[in-house]
């Protein structure tokens, strides 16, 4: 593919590391097919294995390095879950502590040179999303009954408010998982492709390009951010929209 | 082939992220992948370091409270030896004083004893002194006595030796 437009001079392609590909031969892509993102998401699942299974496997009193890494992801999460989402939302600790490693792992793996990262797709992230809004709606429902409707109505407004902010509530409350999506899959294609364009740059201007390959050093160390922010950024919305269910009503 | 034209499809419309007909499969895969990470965390991960954790805060607990103990101990033990050592200075001081006064004692009974003797043999000297002057004043008297009678025979007077001796014991007492 990539040999045959060689020759039409610069010809930069920053969106085909997004490619969905089968990894053995050119057949469909059957929703069965193993496909590269069949090995990232794999390679993300050994990655959780290794960081939280493999390096606790001591329960030392004293921990290795490794232990204490998967003691902070722990630490981290679980403190969070309890802050933002209160201690009736511990109970999601683990849904929120699936859903933080694996963003936060495909958004790192993402990163390595020639790696598909899974987390730029809106098909993942919506499905993440849209997890969260069903997991937030039916336990909200579940627990709270009609009173989770409570919430749109937003009784420290004036009464006559009260409508409209429900209505604008309302809409917020369906936004959400696509926001919620849109943000991360949107954040992380950004990035990769922006790093592709100028790569492009660099493989085309001679000596000159030292400037975009500064750009891709520059722009790397904030998409390293970007990776880690998003994925705290993702869980820690999980987290407030899982407070809306089982917590107290916030407003 | 399909790949080519998915590629292609994707460079068309710019996004290969908005080619639906993947969907499924990153939609499976991402389910399986999840179900994988939930079961591995909340069967094994999680548990194991929760776990991990509250043995950690026990014990630091437990090692606290010990602490907390053993400097009980360490400040009881130390009050303890400031008492001794201040019963000991005490014991010590009554020790010394009674043996300055048991050495006071001796000393002051030796000295008695010393000034005793002393005045003893210096009585007895004084007493042979006296003797020893009273039998030289005699002898000078007697001597004298003599002479002077000898002088007055010499002399060829005639002397009765009772003169000679008043004269003489008034001369002498003169």
């Amino acid at each position: 593919m990539a040999t045959e437009e060689h020759g039409s001079g610069l010809q930069i392609h920053p969106m085909d590391q997004f490619v969905v590909k089968p990894l053995f031969g050119d057949g469909p892509i059957e929703w069965y097919t193993p496909t590269n993102v069949t090995l990232w998401m794999g390679i993300a699942v050994l990655a959780m294995i290794a960081l939280l299974v493999l390096s606790t496997r001591r329960r030392a009193i004293v921990p290795s390095r490794g232990q204490s890494v998967a003691e902070l992801f722990y630490g981290f999460i679980h403190k969070m879950v309890e802050d933002v989402a209160g201690h009736e939302g511990l109970k999601f600790f683990p849904y929120v502590m699936t859903l933080f490693m694996f963003v936060f792992l495909s958004n790192m793996l993402g990163l390595i040179p020639m790696s598909f990262t899974t987390t730029s797709h809106i098909a993942v992230t919506a499905v993440l999303a849209l997890l969260v809004f069903l997991t937030v709606t039916l336990v909200g429902f579940y627990r709270k009954g009609i009173g989770f409707l409570g919430m749109f109505w937003v009784s420290s407004a004036p009464l006559i408010l009260r409508p409209i902010l429900a209505v604008i509530e309302l809409i917020s409350y369906f936004v959400r998982p696509l926001s919620h999506s849109i943000r991360l899959g949107g954040n992380l294609m950004a990035g990769h492709a922006v790093i592709k364009v100028f790569a492009g740059f660099a493989g085309a201007m001679g000596v000159a390009s030292v400037v975009p390959i500064a750009a891709i050093a520059a722009i790397y160390g904030l998409e390293l951010l970007v990776a880690a922010v998003q994925a705290y950024v993702f869980t820690i919305l999980t987290c407030v929209y899982l407070r809306d269910a089982v917590g107290e009503a916030h407003h | 082939m399909a790949t080519e034209a998915h590629g292609e499809a994707g460079k068309a419309v710019g996004m290969p992220q908005l080619d639906f007909s993947t969907w499924p499969n990153q939609i499976f895969w991402l389910l399986v992948t999840l179900v994988v990470i939930y079961f591995v965390l909340s069967k094994i991960a999680l548990p194991r370091i929760g776990a991990v954790l509250a043995d950690r805060k026990s014990t630091i607990t437990n090692d606290l409270a010990a602490a907390e103990e053993l400097k009980q101990k360490a400040v009881a033990a130390e009050k303890a030896y400031n008492d001794a050592l201040a019963n000991a200075r005490t014991e010590a001081a009554k020790i010394v004083a009674q043996a300055k006064a048991e050495i006071q004692k001796d000393l002051d009974a030796a000295t008695a004893k010393a000034d005793a003797e002393i005045a003893a043999k210096a009585a007895e000297s004084e007493k042979t002194i006296a003797a020893i002057r009273d039998g030289a004043a005699q002898a000078v008297a007697e001597v004298a006595k003599d002479v002077a009678g000898e002088l007055v025979a010499a002399l060829g007077g005639k002397a009765d030796a009772a003169t000679v001796t008043a004269a003489v014991s008034a001369r002498l007492k003169g």
